[in-house]
């Protein structure tokens, strides 16, 4: 911020922006959740909701949706974070709804439980009555998202319909909803990768350890770099090897795949992603690989 | 270049961000346009590329489609067309844009005043074979009355025109013949192809005639006009911060995004639609407390005075507010399949207040091709109005000329809960 000029940076632009759309969920819905995978978008999120409700506490509890197929390093950093933030976490577990005959789980070695997901998240905004949940997805990730709204309406099965979205002008939000409906709220719609590493250098915020070069046993399988991990075994002919990479998302061990990297530090991340010639999905995300509509039609179903 | 706030006069820098809305009929380029500003400025990632490549090859293109890249959805890469607003984020060394890609047939008007609403700039685009058509009129006709501050026609296709001078300067003084009975303040002409390259990125050779700048160049120097208001003192509040921890037993901050003048500690302001007047004590950010905040940033004031004060409430300058009244004039730009008839009610979003309203009456509809205030029972999906508004509550009201923030509302149909209408404030009544 420049006192002298009354103009904003473009951080300070979409920060304020963000907080904007915390506060205005808070005031016209009755039980919002915020959304919290451990990755660096809701590492943002959680900054963005101190900036708008301290001294207080957060009008909404946080939620974890842990597939069992999480980064260890990912699950510690979440316990601390909230932890150190003195504010409540809930989690519910994929496991639990293959436990309780809600879903399926996948078999064979390309086995994952990312669209599994949906319906525990589903069933856990149902069973708390939750009526808006925050999530960090940015429009700069994915087509599909590119075309959704800050408030993304759902109806009682959860299911986005890019027909029907409503309209949204200036900054007046509209989240009026019938009983068993909800919103989803992305308050970084509008920020990019490079935007969310920017933020995190300035505000110094702390990411799981995965997000910086480090040095762990990998195999390679279409392309794409994946940790040995014990949900995902290993077909003929993939030999494990050891390497220095580091993550760009955080997803399942068994769909997000690691980048070569010798980044240790939040300025040499920076760096890397300004001068990446690859989309974040594109190189570490086999989930959206599937089809070209691939998160199109996980959206529709009520996913993230 | 500076303006005057509140007293005081400043200096202003360039903007760091800014928000473009673009425009276009079906076939005029539009998606190709888009592909060539992000692909030439290399905003485009190699997976990204090899999709569109391998797309163009299945579909029979014969060429890398680029259009390919900013169609989001299935069945808009089925039917060659665009659904819905689509927002796309790029950056130069000089800028970061966000552009909001907004489709051009008739029935998806409603996604333009979208898109447009929040746009420092809006991107027209014609076709240069076909010249000036009503889309173009409704373009420029949206882009003034959202008082977006620049406009910039791109007319394209010129390769189909042998890069003609004479086809680009008969559009150019069509249009702005044209224009002239509209509010843009600041319009520019360029010609391109969006295919070849033309004049997106890099200077045409086929158009040597051309002595303007290319569109990649003007965007990112073109000084975008003070459109914020920083003379009088808006303060929507849209949350009170109240911990419930003894640390801080007293604390009231009193949170909103700052939509027009400039708050300081120690200044006198009135609290409407009470009219008590107090002192702001403090503003505060997560980071500390500031000596000032300016539009659109998003603090938390206290005050020196216990009031009564909540959300809907709003902080004005005593000698500068805004008109409190229930009533008021307002252009709006219907959204839904149901038409706006008068006596309908509605509730209404302004800032962060809300009311019922019911529309008095429909004064005319604009014939958006002739710019002529027509007679109307009734304003259908896509089209635009005068209406005269009576709300349940007082609504602190500043016409929308004067402040975007303080001057639009949004009409929701309190049985669908779908938002209906945009609207623009003319003045209380």
């Amino acid at each position: 911020m420049n006192p002298f000029t009354y103009e904003l940076s473009h951080l300070e632009t979409l920060e304020s922006e963000s907080i904007h759309i915390f506060r205005e969920v808070a005031a016209e819905l009755e039980r919002p959740v915020l959304l919290f995978s451990g990755g660096k978008d809701s590492v943002v999120l959680l900054r963005l909701a101190e900036k708008a409700f301290r001294p207080g506490g957060f009008p909404f509890p946080i939620m974890h949706v842990d597939t069992g197929h999480n980064f260890p390093e990912v699950i510690e950093f979440r316990d601390r974070r909230v932890a150190e933030l003195r504010e409540r976490l809930i989690v519910v577990s994929v496991q639990d709804s293959i436990d309780r005959g809600r879903v399926i789980e996948e078999r064979g070695p390309r086995a994952s439980r990312n669209r599994l997901q949906t319906t525990t998240l589903l069933d856990a905004l149902a069973e708390h009555g939750f009526d808006a949940a925050f999530g960090g997805a940015r429009r700069d990730e994915e087509r599909a998202r590119a075309k959704e709204r800050v408030f993304s309406f759902r109806d009682d099965f959860g299911q986005w319909d890019p027909k029907r979205q409503r309209p949204e002008l200036w900054a007046l939000y509209n989240g009026r909803i019938r009983r068993g409906e909800h919103v989803r709220v992305f308050p970084i719609s509008n920020w990019t990768e490079l935007d969310v590493w920017q933020y995190i250098a300035q505000e110094r915020l702390e990411v799981p350890s995965i997000y910086y070069s480090h040095s762990r046993q990998v195999f390679k399988r279409d392309g794409m770099i994946y940790a040995l991990n014990p949900y995902v075994p290993l077909i003929d002919g993939e030999q494990p090897f050891q390497a220095s990479v580091r993550y760009r998302t955080v997803g399942d061990m068994t769909c997000t795949g690691a980048v070569l990297s010798q980044a240790r530090t939040l300025e040499e991340v920076v760096a890397e992603i300004a001068a990446t010639r690859i989309t974040e999905r594109g190189e570490t995300r086999a989930d959206d690989r599937v089809t070209e509509a691939a998160m199109e039609d996980r959206k529709r179903e009520g996913y993230f | 270049m500076s303006v005057l706030t509140n007293g005081h006069a400043v200096r202003t820098r360039t903007r760091e961000l800014l928000r473009i809305a673009t425009a276009g009929s079906v076939d005029d380029g539009k998606s190709t346009l888009i592909g060539r500003l992000l692909y030439d400025s290399k905003q485009i990632l190699a997976d990204q590329l090899e999709q569109v490549m391998r797309t163009s090859e299945r579909r029979g293109d014969g060429y890398l489609n680029l259009a390919l890249l900013t169609d989001g959805l299935r069945a808009e890469r089925e039917q060659g067309i665009t659904i819905d607003v689509a927002y796309r984020y790029f950056q130069t060394p000089r800028r970061k844009f966000i552009l909001a890609d907004t489709p051009g047939h008739e029935q998806y008007t409603r996604n333009m005043v979208t898109g447009a609403s929040t746009a420092d700039l809006s991107i027209v685009l014609i076709d240069a074979r076909k010249g000036v058509s009503e889309q173009t009129h409704r373009h420029a006709y949206i882009a003034s009355l959202l008082r977006i501050p620049h406009l910039v026609v791109c007319v394209n296709k010129m390769d189909l025109v042998g890069y003609d001078e004479a086809v680009f300067e008969s559009i150019v003084d069509e249009l702005s013949d044209w224009a002239s009975r509209l509010d843009i303040g600041d319009i520019t002409f360029i010609p391109i192809s969006a295919l070849h390259g033309d004049n997106v990125v890099e200077r045409s050779r086929a158009m040597a005639w051309y002595g303007g700048a290319p569109l990649l160049y003007h965007l990112e120097h073109v000084v975008i006009a003070p459109d914020r208001n920083l003379a009088d003192v808006r303060f929507p509040v849209q949350w009170v911060i109240r911990p419930n921890s003894e640390e801080h037993h007293d604390y009231r901050g009193y949170a909103g995004q700052v939509a027009g003048g400039v708050l300081r500690p120690g200044a006198e302001i009135m609290v409407l639609p009470s009219g008590q007047r107090t002192q702001i004590a403090a503003i505060d950010t997560y980071g500390g407390e500031l000596d000032a905040a300016f539009p659109t940033m998003s603090v938390a004031v206290r005050v020196t005075d216990a009031l009564d004060i909540s959300r809907g409430d709003m902080f004005v300058e005593p000698d500068d507010p805004p008109v409190a009244s229930r009533e008021l004039d307002a252009i709006v730009c219907w959204m839904s399949d149901e038409p706006l008839r008068a006596g309908a009610r509605y509730s209404i979003k302004h800032t962060t207040r809300s009311a019922r309203a019911i529309v008095a009456e429909l004064e005319h509809r604009v014939n958006v091709n002739t710019l002529a205030h027509e007679r109307a029972d009734e304003l259908a999906l896509n089209e635009i109005g005068r209406v005269h508004l009576r709300a349940s509550a007082p609504l602190m009201l500043d016409a929308y000329a004067r402040n975007r923030a303080t001057g639009s509302f949004i009409l929701i149909d309190e049985a669908t809960n779908d938002t209906v209408a945009g609207g623009m404030v003319l003045g209380a009544r």
